[in-house]
């Protein structure tokens, strides 16, 4: 049995302990947001935050991360209720296929948390290893400069 | 199909649809029972709840066709937008509309819905003017509610009139479309309503979709196209128990389990212990000697005038574009179920009526057996592995009846065995006389843009590896090659001639075709023509333009970068480029701004500006959408992409042997749209790919004096050496 706690919920999962993280995350709870894309840890697409920290899932096994507080794109907010991240997002459309939308998010939330007003340079940063193919990524930008200004009026 | 089959074929679907794909993803008994779509209710329906559904053939593919054919069907029918759910691309519910491209969905289905709902609403205001005995002058529709405005208690709903019927009748193209000086809702920047579920992991792809019990496959591929396959482990896998099943078919090898990861990782397995007897590839170093000599099939695609030479100094440049990867971000993926005698496909495929007609030659079923969904996948920008994922996976569910089976391709599946991007050659001569161009010869070579299986079952990757197996046969130039490559410039004489090449890798449909390459090659000719008389490069553009609308986009891109009072700083050049889609699609014209590091002999793109005329403007956030996507792509390929290969195969595997833009190049983007609602609307998916390719080479000359004829751009370091370090 794994044990793993995601989005603030205990899990005891039947497992195979090497089993990478995203498998279990997508089959096994069934979560949507994390999504495979190279397999190697070289395009974002599965990137969940572990202990606040943006990293992907997709080489990561799962026996190795019983201790840690793992948060997929659906522990951030809901349909009926996302976060000010995700509400950014969607008020300036920032995407097409939206394939890579989830690394995007997961990393802009990781860099807000760290650094609430990030210049432009450090959000292309934050970014760089969350490849697009549409080519949204100057939306995705603005969307992150705006994420940062709703959360700092929160506060 | 009437409205009981409808609903019974449909059950609770048409709620939240958009949003929740998945609740419809029933399997069912395949039907040929066309739909004919001359009808109104093939495009549309009313339900007696104050619902409409569209019904398109096409499919949502990132490009938001979704919210703009609710804007036309809402403008149209005068309801409100949130009333209209739409249902894409299912054999058994839409119409249709063979292939999702060439950034036709709103001239295809756009338009077909128009009609429909204007249609529709036509007959409606006729029952209603009927029910309440006034003239149908008088009557006015506001949000599916049609009154009198002189009465307004005499009033009837659509919904009330047609009580849940559908409309009958044929589109007659009589009924009157709105004009556009009373459009409430087209030309106006909608959001699109999928991008909530896609922020907050609602189930949106087919990367989505489970069933119970659900089983995952993987395919074990061999090193090179064209290889047979002499052993596997197969007493050993047998061993492992979590293999539930090794299917191979010829040198088709697959292998079946319950776990996702137990499929990948007896594929890993397969893959280290599969042996294969290969024939090698040619080398990638002769590639464009090849194609040059290359002396078979051509088509001369325009003539006119006579050439002559004799009394003019010539110019002439050759320009290459190697193969290019559509590289979706998520590999595709499909699903299947064999049910003893129907099958059902869930896809991302562009064309679920034409993978339809490809199976059934196939597996050699009929296609009434057949059903084929569509669902929403990564972005493709072509042809790219998903009809032949639903191959593979169709495959493997005959093999295991009752069972739902789950196949996506790994990343190295994708990079490895989509069909690319043709590589071109184009070879461009030109006479110049008094400051205008006297003729114009081009010659381009190209292996085929456009191999979907259109109902050819030897167009889909497994059918090359089955037993027996498909071969291709190719012959001719495929039209897609010379998309763009006559210019729309007047020249007197000019001769474009396409000659058609086989090389070595598999290729089809990806975004623009042939257009980005001819259109690379003839705007950056145009720049050195223009350098080469000392003619401003606007200038000596508008000079050879009458098409008022191209005189516009140009100018309004000029105008937005202040072109005329550019100065030309250290490091610092402005490039333009131009051409009209298909030489009959939407204009577009961009400059690039680019900045030279002469200590690291290296440039980067700063910005791209674009101006785009895609006639009437359906969604205006839309269109600036796909064009700003559209110029950073097309940046991405032409600065960084390659395919590489060698005599052992395919080398680039993954994203680092394949590298694409990542933010820290990405230029800024500013888009500027001149609408023309009395204009049809055009496709604009496809329009920025050439020009903007052009347009970065032409920055760069600016900048630098350095003409970089080959793509990509970032690849070309040996011209670097000729220009030494200024600092």
């Amino acid at each position: 049995m794994i044990n793993l706690k995601v989005n603030g919920k205990n899990y005891s999962l039947k497992v195979a302990p090497d089993t990478p993280l995203l498998y279990v995350l997508r089959n096994n709870l069934q979560l949507n947001g994390p999504k495979y894309g190279c397999g190697i840890e070289r395009c974002g697409s599965c990137m969940v935050l572990l202990d606040g920290v943006a990293m992907p899932s997709c080489k990561r096994p799962c026996n190795s991360l019983e201790n840690v507080s793992i948060t997929t794109l659906e522990g951030l907010g809901q349909n009926k209720q996302p976060d000010p991240v995700q509400e950014a997002f969607i008020t300036e459309q920032a995407a097409q296929c939206g394939y890579c939308i989830n690394g995007m998010i997961i990393a802009s939330k990781a860099l807000l948390q760290e650094n609430p007003n990030p210049t432009d340079k450090e959000i292309r940063l934050a970014l760089q290893r969350v490849l697009c193919r549409c080519g949204s990524h100057n939306r995705v930008i603005r969307a992150v400069r705006q994420a940062s200004l709703r959360l700092r009026t929160q506060l | 199909m009437n409205r009981k089959d409808f609903i019974a074929k449909t059950g609770q679907l048409i709620i939240g649809f958009h949003l929740f794909p998945l609740f419809y993803c029933t399997s069912g008994k395949g039907t040929t029972k066309s739909i004919n779509s001359n009808r109104i209710d093939a495009w549309l329906r009313l339900n007696d709840q104050g619902k409409v559904t569209l019904l398109t053939g096409k499919m949502e593919l990132g490009q938001g066709i979704r919210i703009a054919l609710k804007q036309i069907a809402a403008e149209e029918l005068d309801v409100e937008l949130n009333r209209i759910e739409i249902i894409i691309a299912d054999t058994e519910l839409t119409p249709d509309e063979r292939y999702t491209a060439g950034s036709a969905s709103i001239e295809n289905s756009g338009m077909s819905i128009r009609q429909a709902s204007a249609e529709a609403r036509y007959q409606l205001t006729k029952m209603a003017s009927e029910r309440l005995h006034r003239p149908m002058e008088s009557l006015t529709v506001r949000d599916g509610l049609v009154l009198d405005p002189s009465q307004p208690q005499k009033a009837i709903s659509y919904w009330e009139l047609l009580k849940g019927e559908n409309i009958q009748g044929e589109i007659t193209g009589s009924a009157p479309v709105k004009n556009p000086k009373d459009y409430r809702l087209i030309g106006k920047d909608i959001p699109r309503d999928d991008i909530q579920a896609m922020v907050t992991g609602t189930p949106y792809y087919i990367q989505d979709l489970r069933f119970p019990a659900m089983l995952h496959a993987r395919i074990i591929r061999p090193p090179v196209y064209d290889a047979e396959l002499v052993s596997f482990p197969e007493k050993e896998l047998a061993k492992i128990a979590e293999v539930k099943k090794i299917i191979r078919n010829g040198n088709f090898l697959a292998v079946v389990a319950e776990e996702e990861y137990q499929a990948i990782r007896a594929w890993e397995y397969l893959r280290s212990f599969t042996k294969w007897k290969s024939k090698p590839l040619p080398s990638q170093s002769t590639l464009f000697e090849d194609m040059a000599r290359v002396n078979g099939d051509r088509k001369v695609v325009e003539a006119r005038g006579e050439i002559d030479k004799s009394t003019l100094s010539q110019i002439e440049a050759v320009y290459t574009r190697p193969y290019h990867m559509h590289g979706s971000i998520g590999p595709s993926c499909a699903l299947a179920k064999w049910d003893s005698n129907s099958l059902t496909i869930w896809t991302h495929s562009q064309g679920v009526y034409p993978l339809r007609k490809s199976l059934s030659d196939l597996l050699d079923l009929p296609e009434a057996s057949i059903h084929v969904i569509g669902v929403a996948g990564s972005g493709c920008y072509g042809h790219n592995g998903a009809d032949d994922v639903a191959a593979d996976v169709a495959l493997i569910s005959l093999a295991l009846p009752g069972k739902t089976v789950r196949l996506q391709w790994m990343r190295e599946d994708e990079h490895l065995w989509e069909p690319y991007g043709s590589a071109m050659r184009i070879h461009l001569r030109a006479g110049l006389q008094d400051g205008k161009i006297s003729y114009l010869e081009s010659d381009l070579w190209s292996d085929t843009h456009s191999v979907r299986p259109g109902g050819d079952a030897s167009l889909l990757l497994a059918a090359r590896y089955i037993h027996p197996k498909r071969s291709i046969e190719r012959t001719g130039v495929s039209g897609g090659a010379y998309r763009n490559a006559v210019p729309l410039y007047s020249i007197a004489d000019l001769k474009v001639t396409a000659h058609a090449y086989q090389g070595p890798l598999r290729t089809s449909a990806l975004r623009s075709l042939g257009a980005y390459a001819n259109i690379f090659a003839l705007e950056s000719f145009i720049d050195e023509l223009a350098l080469t008389v000392q003619q401003d490069p606007a200038a000596f553009r508008l000079k050879h333009l009458s098409d008022s609308r191209a005189v516009a986009v140009i100018k309004a891109v000029c105008d937005k970068v202040q072109w005329d009072k550019r100065t030309e700083r250290q490091g610092i050049g402005f490039g333009l480029a131009f051409a009209q889609y298909k030489n009959q699609a939407a204009y577009f014209a961009v400059v690039a701004e680019v900045a030279v590091d002469h200590v690291n002999k290296t440039f980067k793109v700063i910005k791209l500006t674009g101006a785009i005329d895609a006639g009437q403007t359906i969604n205006s956030d839309g269109l600036k959408n796909q064009t700003e996507g559209g110029m950073i792509q097309s940046a991405s390929w032409t600065l960084f992409e390659e395919v590489k290969y060698s005599e052992q195969g395919i080398q680039s595997d993954t994203w680092e042997k394949y590298p694409i833009m990542r933010f820290s190049d990405v230029p800024k983007t500013e888009v500027i749209i001149i609408d023309r609602p009395d204009e049809r609307p055009v496709g604009a998916g496809e329009a920025a790919q050439g020009p903007t390719s052009a347009a970065i080479a032409n920055a760069l000359c600016a900048a630098n004096n350095m003409r970089l004829r080959n793509l990509p751009l970032m690849a070309n370091k040996e011209p670097w050496n000729h220009y030494p370090s200024e600092g």
